[in-house]
């Protein structure tokens, strides 16, 4: 139904966030994707992220490459100031468009051909920049606009309808917590419960954050013999941790059995509860966090869950060293040195 | 009879990269300056850290003249690799300085020439308490002592310079001191009245300055309010940001905070460089990145979305001789067309062309705010010979009256006024449409900028008359950006003339000098220097005036000649292409040989 216009109308009894906003004006235009694709599910889980966390859309900025999953920013977060850039490039993009605003929330929306095969370098780069972000790469193994084709997360012995992948997979995850990502995480789409929540830390995040969703594709890459299957990611699935994101000084509801619950809290005063289901996991290890992938993908699990955090985390503009006041609401009176500073510099070259 | 000149000669040294002969040679071009004699100096270098050859030009031009003038009169030749070459090229009657402390036996010497040997490795042992690797960097300083001796520099003028190059050094200073003293006592005990090329005393540097064109650029683009630069390192253009590093850490840092008011990243690659600009200026900083030929084949596809979807951006490219890895180290003027029609599908890309280091800091400046009001990349095109060649121009200057051009942004307050927005919609009948910034307002004026097709409100549509309608106004922006770019200068015949010429970028300097040698000869032409393109009508307006015109380029393929054929609907036969592209800059001589041949041919065919 994607030639139908999104009807405006708002059930004047929807709830209003703290800022005055609804549900549905997070909402963005139809999704054009096919029925069943894990992506909508990702856009729903971003919607429902920052309605909670009561972020104003204009706050946000969304950028994406090119592909299926970068298509998505135009179904999310109608309010915002989105980029549609170039194939794998969205990262180089994201770090200018960061440099020149630091006050804003920077979504950048990837998927696993964007980032993973034409994009790996930008997508390296920018983790290890430490660009306060949260890089969500809507991960299904294939190139859907294109009509199937592997892409380079694809595990090796993987089918598609019509062939088998022989080349070893790309692990984002490991990939970010090696270059120093400072929140990586793993998550599925079929897993709101679990998404939702690990998306409104990643935003809170203040440092370079990487979220792997798996996100079948149904139309390519949701056939039995595919890892990246709605059924296979199902039965495979390995969470380390159940995650509740809390606002600053909100109260802890949930009941924890004693011990098994971690809390971490961010540099914006945000905490995270974590339900521990692996007892010996340590989210704040990353070199344990390496070893523990490695050995549960030897195994053929895909472990999700808030995999690393360091609650600690700089961004490049600590880095830089650059002044609060965003680079783009400075003018000729904090950047001209004016014509008597001219005088003495073209002295320096006599 | 050895050549007689003062103040109007050629010394080239020939050195081996890497000898430390940079620093000296260039304190030899600076000496002349403070003699208050204008230089026109060139380095000429290998794309290499140490043992491959390297030249520096230094042109002593009392007459003003400060393009190169081809031909060498005295030679400084310390490099045995290129010794014949370097012999084979001085003048008739010329000179050749060299290091005397062997022989000279089998080397190829000629008749003509004046030799002025030195000892140079003899008199460099002779300093005490040095290790061989300062003797061998000394070894520059005393041919630059003898040097002063052979041509008659003021000894004060040598002893402020290099104490102005070593503050506070003072042992530094002594040893170069005595190095400068060895050579300059040798040549006056061994080499008295043996060299006719003086440097007299003159007043003709006046306030000018000695300056490098990407330093002048990066200083450039502080003064043009840049904040953000994504660079790759890459030769020749790699100064121009550290010039801009090194001018906002002494310019930029906050005093009270000690907050930077700008921010530099070295980028993985030129790709990721273009593409940090680009998010930049979508989000309302002035951005730019420097480059060279094969970085600007690199950014190709983010140029036709920076196009398409109207992102400002400033690109200097610091042209060097392609194809491929080409003449990393050498000059050309080659880049044009690529940049001209950057990226795939229909683009046309809006440039601008500095005549020297001067017009690098103006037009360093103006481009941000020709990027911004046109939403557009602007490619400010500069070439080695200006980017790292230190030139004596006028001093730099800056307007405190001047604001900067921030183009057609909406703001929350246009928008809470009730100004309707529409992000690729025509309303001035400029073609040039109002952008937003993100953040700018809770709920009104938010688009999605996209490479791919849309309307005029910038959603995404494949219907053949939004595009086409959107491509038609990116046509009409291009027309309106004819008279914003810089306009060309017109150079009046000394009487009518029939005969025009065409040049633009580092050639001006060399045909400056050219037209005067040509009216000298009784031939006389109209010139016009392009600074920017699209061309505007007085281009075409030029052309039309003449019969015949010519055009001085710094490529093979006389890239800008087709670009006027192809943009102004011109017969090609208008055009006779003059065409120096060995990685030299061009000189006077060649011009004024190449015109003179073709206007005689001309006149002879027309007397018979």
């Amino acid at each position: 139904m994607t030639y139908i216009a999104k009807p405006k109308f708002q059930h004047p009894g929807l709830k209003k966030n703290s800022v005055g906003f609804t549900h549905r004006d997070y909402e963005g235009r139809i999704s054009t994707l096919c029925a069943g694709c894990g992506h909508d599910s990702i856009s729903a889980a971003l919607i429902e992220a920052c309605f909670e966390l009561a972020i104003e859309p204009h706050r946000v900025a969304k950028l994406s490459g090119i592909g299926c999953s970068s298509k998505t920013p135009d179904y999310f977060l109608g309010q915002s100031h989105g980029f549609n850039s170039v194939h794998g490039r969205m990262p180089s993009v994201l770090t200018g468009a960061n440099l020149a605003n630091r006050d804003l929330i920077y979504l950048g929306v990837s998927g696993d051909g964007d980032s993973a095969s034409i994009g790996l370098g930008q997508f390296a780069h920018c983790v290890r920049r430490g660009i306060n972000m949260t890089y969500i790469c809507e991960n299904n193994g294939v190139y859907g606009l294109t009509k199937g084709q592997f892409s380079a997360t694809a595990d090796k012995g993987s089918r598609s309808k019509t062939a088998v992948n022989s080349d070893s997979p790309i692990d984002l995850v490991s990939m970010a917590l090696l270059l120093g990502a400072t929140y990586v995480a793993r998550s599925f789409s079929g897993d709101k419960k679990q998404l939702v929540p690990l998306l409104k830390g990643a935003i809170s995040h203040k440092g370079s954050a990487l979220l792997d969703v798996i996100s079948p594709c149904v139309q390519f890459n949701n056939n039995p013999g595919s890892s990246k299957s709605y059924d296979y990611v199902r039965e495979h699935n390995d969470a380390v941790n159940r995650i509740d994101f809390m606002v600053p000084r909100a109260e802890l509801k949930a009941d924890y059995e004693p011990g098994t619950v971690t809390t971490v809290t961010q540099h914006d005063g945000s905490t995270l509860n974590l339900a521990k289901l692996h007892p010996d996991y340590d989210p704040t290890d990353r070199a344990a966090a390496l070893a523990y992938l490695q050995h549960h993908v030897a195994r053929g699990n895909i472990v999700t869950g808030l995999l690393y955090i360091d609650n600690n985390a700089e961004d490049i503009h600590a880095h830089l060293n650059t002044a609060k006041t965003p680079m783009n609401r400075l003018g000729e009176k904090e950047l001209c040195p004016g014509s008597n500073a001219l005088a003495t510099i073209n002295d320096e070259y006599r | 009879m050895p050549i007689t000149a003062t103040n109007d000669f050629v010394v080239k040294f020939a050195n081996v990269n890497g000898s430390g002969s940079a620093s000296a040679n260039e304190l030899f071009a600076r000496c002349v300056l403070r003699m208050g004699v204008p230089v026109c100096s060139r380095n000429i270098f290998p794309s290499n850290i140490q043992g491959l050859p390297t030249w520096y030009e230094v042109r002593v031009a009392g007459h003003n003249w400060l393009g190169r003038r081809g031909g060498v009169d005295l030679m400084v030749a310390l490099n045995p690799q290129t010794w014949n070459k370097d012999v084979n090229e001085i003048e008739q009657d010329g000179y050749l300085l060299y290091d005397s402390t062997k022989a000279l036996t089998t080397q190829k010497t000629r008749d003509d020439i004046t030799l002025l040997g030195v000892p140079l490795t003899l008199l460099s042992n002779t300093l005490e308490g040095t290790i061989p690797r300062e003797r061998q960097l000394l070894k520059n300083v005393i041919y630059l002592g003898a040097l002063s001796a052979l041509l008659g520099f003021e000894a004060s003028v040598v002893e402020s310079l290099i104490n102005e190059q070593f503050p506070g050094k003072e042992k530094l200073i002594k040893l170069n001191m005595k190095a400068v003293e060895l050579g300059h006592n040798y040549a006056q005990q061994n080499l008295a009245g043996k060299c006719h090329l003086k440097v007299e005393r003159a007043d003709k540097v006046g306030d000018r300055i000695f300056i490098g064109g990407n330093d002048a650029a990066g200083l450039g683009a502080v003064y043009g309010g840049a904040t953000v630069c994504a660079w790759y390192p890459i030769t020749p253009s790699t100064s121009l940001a550290e010039s801009f590093t090194a001018h906002c850490k002494a310019l930029r840092i906050d005093p009270v905070t000690k907050e930077n008011k700008f921010a530099i990243v070295q980028a993985e690659d030129e790709i990721a460089a273009i593409g940090m600009v680009l998010g930049a200026n979508w989000n309302g900083a002035r951005a730019f990145t420097a480059t060279s030929g094969p970085g600007i084949s690199l950014m190709q596809e983010f140029f036709g979305l920076a196009y398409y979807a109207e992102v400002p951006a400033v690109v200097f490219d610091i042209q060097r001789g392609g194809p491929s890895t080409g003449m990393p180290t050498r000059t050309q003027q080659s880049d044009i067309l690529l940049a001209a029609y950057a990226s795939h599908g229909d683009t046309k890309h809006v440039m601008i062309f500095p005549q020297d280091p001067h017009e690098s800091f103006e037009m360093a400046a103006q481009a941000f705010d020709l990027a911004e009001r046109l939403q557009t990349p602007i490619f400010v095109m500069m070439d080695l010979d200006i980017g790292m060649n230190d030139w004596l121009v006028d001093p730099l200057k800056w307007d405190d009256n001047r604001k900067y051009d921030r183009g057609k942004v909406m703001t929350a307050a246009d928008l809470d006024a009730g100004k309707q927005f529409a992000r690729y919609l025509d309303v001035d009948g400029d073609a040039i449409p109002y952008r937003t910034l993100p953040g700018e307002h809770p709920t009104k004026g938010t688009y999605f900028t996209r490479g791919s097709s849309h309307n005029a409100y910038a959603v995404y549509s494949e219907e053949g008359k939004d595009y086409t309608d959107n491509m038609q106004r990116l046509l009409r922006k291009f027309e309106t950006a004819k008279q914003m770019v810089p306009a060309p200068v017109k150079h009046a015949a000394g009487r009518a003339s029939r005969w025009g010429v065409i040049y633009f970028g580092s050639t001006s300097v060399a045909m400056e000098e050219a037209f005067h040698r040509l009216e000298e000869k009784g031939l006389y032409l109209d010139g016009l220097r392009v600074r920017g393109f699209p061309f505007s009508d007085e281009v075409v307006d030029f052309i039309n005036a003449h019969d015949q015109v010519f055009i001085i380029e710094q490529n093979r393929d006389a890239q800008l000649r087709k670009l006027i054929v192809n943009e102004c609907s011109i017969d090609p036969a208008r055009f006779i292409s003059i065409l120096h592209y060995d990685g030299a800059p061009v000189t006077a001589r060649f011009i004024l040989r190449e015109i003179t041949d073709r206007m005689t041919i001309t006149r002879k065919e027309a007397a018979e």
